[in-house]
């Protein structure tokens, strides 16, 4: 039992917060927002320079395979910071997808491109926009000369719109395969959108869509199914970050903000309402541990179990946290201009992202059993 | 980092659990794991007896007083087994509570007459700390103890005496110094309940259960050497009595043993043709406690963990307090609503009716031992800075 990270695990978080808190800090980040784009080539540059997009990546393909639990810490630090570029869609999952199903080809064609911040990728596998598809079902793979041709839709696809390189899931002849399909593709078309926590997104469409054999990843939904898990660990880990400084955020505010003679924290029902909102935090970093430690497990039942309990406490905990802190911020929790507000909408998208707290309680009931 | 306990800390486990199967007697291993929560003072003292023989009778206790020695990470997985094993828990009031104040400000005549006396289970021991007028707020508390040569003269009164019809000895607050500030002129004293002027009276529970008393003292003389430490300092060992062997507070271990009980009731319960194990609502309240359950026992071992790297115990215990409270309580609800109706045919003392008996006594969780809301207090102001 060990609860302590090593000095480069600390380094590595404390090198994202600093570069975030430097380059990208609220201010920076809300004329990020306002750009067309939504997101920044240069902090992504800087991302890439700082290693932080090739963590996730073995170090045979120039990565520096931090592991689950140092991409924990670096997503920690994304959501503190409330990053709108890529990381998680393309840094962490579309990267997984790729080091999971990828041929040594595939990997050595992409994973350093992503690494050096040089391409943005993303997987396109939702199809519902419910987070919840396990296997695609209407998006279809059919051979086409010596290639392949998809048909279909995906939705909900955060930073498509940011996105080189789509890898879309499909159904190829009654398996579950993964294509990688360049941006520009005949066929390929984006509705662009963004989300309500101010990522871009877009819901996307694949009209006879021609891709060469070797866009066909080698692996299958076990690999999959791995590197989604990797990710929701990631995910929870990120959304950590933002209720961490959130609630450190309101506790800041109730030794501010005076009312009646005095700051509002030494009210006992405000202080109580903190109290719980540490408590659920408390209980969601230690799940958060529990996903990162266990989302590497060869067993994939119990990676599921221990995603989904993950996922369903730490959403409970980000709607909680999210909304008491827009509460105890009063009328300036409703306000754009804090970070309280940006905090609470991304906790909500959290709550809805990668199956919702239903969808997980769902599947982690069904696995209970008597012993 | 690394959940998972050593290879060494698992053989300790396999150990202990050898010893559960081999030494724990059939019929209190029935009675517990059919959920009877009465404390019969036999099961107890039979069991520390067998503990004592095993020389695990005080698992938090130094061995140069006759403890383990064990590593806080061993004390868990011992009382985690000792609870999933179907074993009664220690007595607190000599093992966790009186046992650690003398080790630390007791005489040496007091530790070497009462500590053997504690790991044999010779000697049952109970509490004497809150009075009709000082409950959460045990400073104001008013029970006199007046020198008188040798002795201290004793007059007042204790509630919320847990098994005391039982006990040797009660370790009582007690007030010398009526002029000082509350917490200033309190002290710390033993007294063997056999002294005249004693009277126990029982305060019957919700539940029917002979739990609590009233203990009523008339004038009892107490040798002053069974004062421990100062006089008027009482207060300082009482908050080290309070802020010591915290480890189990969370109660991981009783918890999933009463979950493992719900859940088998829940699979083995039909409603409509469905077992209420399969049944999409029942499944998911009972899903939702066990993950609770799960993230508590990471943070139980995470300020485990902290506290074996010497950092000071904080307040992270009242969290480990409050959620494991909640969660045992939420438990003991599933339990009585997965009965339904059936709950409601009650007859105190009844096996047949000791779900419905424990779900009431267990309320007493999120009150006693500083209540939910005074842990919220204590977490606001040491951990906010508020």
């Amino acid at each position: 039992m060990d609860f302590a990270f090593s000095d480069e695990q600390q380094m590595l978080r404390d090198s994202t917060r600093r570069f975030i808190a430097e380059r990208c800090g609220f201010e920076q980040r809300q004329r990020i927002r306002a750009s067309d784009a939504g997101w920044s080539r240069d902090v992504w540059s800087q991302l890439a320079e700082l290693g932080l997009l090739a963590i996730a990546i073995p170090e045979a393909h120039g990565g520096l395979d931090v592991g689950a639990v140092g991409t924990m810490l670096v997503a920690n630090a994304v959501g503190e910071g409330l990053l709108l570029e890529p990381f998680w869609a393309s840094a962490v999952l579309a990267t997984r997808v790729l080091v999971e199903l990828g041929d040594e080809a595939q990997r050595a064609r992409w994973l350093p491109a992503l690494a050096a911040g040089d391409i943005v990728a993303v997987l396109a596998h939702d199809e519902d926009g419910d987070g919840a598809t396990a296997t695609p079902r209407r998006t279809t793979a059919a051979r086409s000369g010596d290639g392949w041709q998809l048909d279909g839709a995906k939705a909900l696809v955060y930073h498509a719109p940011a996105a080189d390189l789509l890898l879309v899931s499909a159904n190829a002849e009654g398996a579950t395969a993964v294509f990688v399909v360049p941006a520009d593709a005949t066929g390929l078309t984006l509705r662009a959108y963004r989300s309500v926590d101010d990522q871009c997104a877009a819901d996307v469409a694949l009209d006879g869509v021609i891709v060469p054999a070797d866009a066909r990843l080698a692996g299958d939904a076990a690999g999959l199914q791995r590197a989604l898990d990797f990710a929701l660990a990631a995910l929870c880990a990120e959304a950590f970050g933002a209720m961490d400084r959130v609630l450190a955020a309101t506790i800041e505010y109730s030794r501010q903000r005076v009312q009646f003679g005095q700051p509002i924290g030494r009210l006992q029902a405000l202080q109580h309402r903190m109290t719980e909102m540490l408590m659920h935090l408390e209980q969601a970093r230690s799940l958060s541990y529990l996903a990162a430690t266990g989302c590497t497990d060869p067993d994939a039942d119990a990676r599921a179990a221990t995603l989904s309990a993950a996922k369903a406490l730490m959403g409970q905990s980000a709607r909680y946290i999210g909304q008491q802190a827009v509460q105890l911020h009063g009328g300036m929790g409703m306000t754009d201009e804090l970070a309280v507000s940006h905090w609470f909408k991304r906790l909500l998208a959290f709550e809805l992202r990668a199956g919702t707290t239903d969808a997980h309680l769902a599947r982690y009931r069904q696995q209970l059993r008597a012993d | 980092m690394d959940l998972n306990f050593s290879p060494q800390d698992e053989a300790f486990r396999a150990e202990v659990r050898q010893f559960l199967a081999e030494r724990l007697p059939a019929d209190i291993r029935a009675r517990i794991a059919a959920g009877d929560h009465s404390q019969t003072r036999d099961d107890i003292v039979r069991w520390q007896a067998i503990l004592h023989e095993r020389g695990w009778a005080a698992p938090a206790w130094p061995v140069e007083f006759g403890g383990t020695g064990w590593s806080k990470t061993r004390q868990y997985i011992f009382e985690c087994e000792c609870a999933l094993g179907d074993a009664p828990a220690q007595l607190a009031f000599g093992i966790k509570m009186i046992g650690p104040v003398l080790m630390r400000f007791g005489s040496a005549a007091q530790q070497q007459q009462f500590l053997p006396r504690i790991l044999t289970g010779a000697d049952w021991w109970c509490q004497g700390y809150s009075e009709p007028g000082a409950g959460s707020d045990l400073a104001s508390l008013k029970m006199r103890a007046v020198r008188d040569g040798d002795h201290y003269v004793l007059d007042g009164q204790k509630v919320w005496n847990t098994l005391g019809q039982f006990a040797d000895w009660i370790f009582c607050l007690v007030r010398t110094d009526p002029a000082a500030k509350p917490q200033k002129g309190i002290s710390f004293i033993l007294v063997d309940m056999r002294t005249p002027g004693i009277r126990v009276q029982p305060t019957r529970l919700l539940d029917g259960s002979h739990e609590v008393n009233e203990i009523w003292f008339d004038g009892v003389r107490v040798p002053v050497e069974n004062l421990v430490g100062s006089e008027n300092e009482g207060w300082t060992y009482a908050k080290y009595l309070l802020g010591h062997e915290r480890t189990n507070i969370a109660g991981i271990g009783a918890a999933r043993r009463e979950l493992r009980r719900l859940k088998r009731a829940a699979a083995a319960t039909r409603r409509d043709g469905v077992a209420l194990l399969a049944d999409p609502l029942f499944a998911t309240r009972i899903a939702q406690v066990e993950i609770e359950l799960k993230a508590l026992e990471i943070t139980n071992l995470r300020v485990i963990f902290a506290e074996e790297a010497n950092h000071a115990p904080g307040p992270e215990a009242s969290i480990l307090k409050i959620r494991g409270t909640e969660i045992m309580q939420r438990i003991s609800e599933l339990q009585v609503e997965l009965l339904g109706p059936r709950a409601l045919a009650f007859a105190a003392n009844d096996p047949a009716t000791r779900t419905t008996a424990a779900y009431l006594n267990q309320r007493k969780l999120s009150i006693f031992g500083g209540s939910n809301e005074i842990q919220r207090n204590i977490i606001a102001h040491m951990m906010l800075g508020l």
